[in-house]
């Protein structure tokens, strides 16, 4: 399987409260609130750090959760945020600069 | 009428939320109109921020646009509805309004300049009914049937009823303001020109007692931002419009109000 990078896109809100990460499309409004999990996966979306990474040293480290369902999860739950165009998917690491909405 | 103000009496200077906004006309008829529609928000002595002219045409559909259009085309905001068109230019803060003589058009585009400049002050145009006690302002939101406007009229006499529609909160350091508007809602009466910094926002929900709970602020924000007017179809403004609730619920306390509509709710508002 091939890796996959993530980045948050440019044209959307984010701010941290009591803990959760709200963040905002400002394409089309749409509002989300992460949980814990969702939060990590957001704040660590550098367009460097693959997928799988991400799982294996930030929510397997933080959560009791089995890698490959943990994987699943993850990648379903980064396609709900791609289809919003707030997230960025490559299969090469992605420039941060180049992460404007209806980029890829 | 004393309320028209300066040159031919072909114009008047309504200001809401300490922004004058002059309006023109060809028509003394029409500005007559809408002078007794915002009587309580004229003032003649004012310096506006910006012109708006009204060119009035027959009864009739205006624009191709069945709902509301929004956008920023050519340095201009374009505002288009069955009813109306608006063109406004922030860099001259002049606009245009094509319209009926109908008072009903006027006060959609002026909604909704207003809640563009708002949004890059840091400010918000709120679907919350609001008062002023003691000097110090609150704000009633929530969803429609909420009680809004049942708040509003078992206010006591020491409150000032600003809005039971439509609140207008600017910024003042890290607090807000709250302002008076006469964008009138289910009362059918336009607010008072009074403004005072904003102590609570309460999300209204009906229930068989009264009871208070504090909100969290993600809840707070999400719920305030149901509420917000705000129009445009352009990234950057939702993106400060966004700021500004998170920025308002991480300053303002936030209260989930429970209440039995009679008067004794207001005991719980000071």
């Amino acid at each position: 399987m091939s890796a996959i990078y993530i980045a948050r896109a440019n044209e959307v809100a984010a701010r941290s409260l009591d803990g959760e990460m709200m963040i905002m499309s400002a394409r089309d409004s749409t509002l989300f609130t992460l949980n814990p999990v969702g939060t990590i996966i957001w704040q660590s979306a550098d367009g460097k750090t693959t997928l799988e990474e991400i799982v294996e040293n930030k929510i397997c480290a933080e959560f009791e959760v089995d890698p490959e369902e943990a994987l699943k999860d993850v990648e379903s739950f980064v396609a709900d945020l791609a289809g919003h165009g707030i997230i960025v998917v490559s299969d090469v690491p992605i420039s941060l600069a180049t992460t404007s909405l209806g980029g890829s | 009428m004393g309320a028209l103000a300066t040159t031919a009496g072909q114009e008047v200077i309504i200001e809401i939320g300490c922004m004058p906004v002059q309006v023109r006309s060809g028509s003394s008829a029409f500005l007559q109109m809408i002078a007794e529609r915002y009587s309580g928000f004229l003032n003649p002595d004012a310096s506006p921020v910006f012109e708006l002219n009204v060119d009035l045409v027959a009864p009739g559909r205006i624009t191709e646009e069945e709902d509301l259009s929004v956008r920023f085309e050519s340095g201009r905001w374009l505002i288009e509805r069955g009813d109306l068109r608006a063109e406004w230019e922030p860099a001259s803060r002049r606009g245009l309004i094509v319209q009926s003589p109908n008072p009903y058009s006027i006060d959609t585009a002026l909604r909704i300049i207003h809640s563009l400049i708002l949004a890059q002050e840091g400010g918000l145009l709120v679907h919350a009914a609001s008062a002023a006690r003691n000097g110090k302002g609150f704000l009633f939101a929530g969803i429609s049937g909420a009680g809004q406007p049942t708040i509003s009229r078992l206010a006591p006499p020491d409150v000032t009823l600003r809005t039971d529609e439509i609140s207008y909160l600017r910024r003042n350091g890290h607090g807000y303001v709250a302002h008076g508007t006469p964008f009138a809602g289910e009362l059918a009466r336009v607010g008072e020109n009074v403004q005072a910094p904003l102590a609570a926002l309460y999300l209204l929900r009906k229930g068989p007692d009264n009871a208070i709970e504090p909100v969290s602020a993600n809840e707070a924000a999400r719920m305030l931002l149901e509420n917000v007017l705000f129009f445009a179809q352009d990234p950057k403004l939702v993106s400060l419009v966004f700021e500004s609730a998170c920025e308002l619920v991480s300053n303002v306390p936030v209260y989930r109000l429970t209440f039995f509509p009679d008067e004794r709710i207001w005991e719980w508002i000071a």
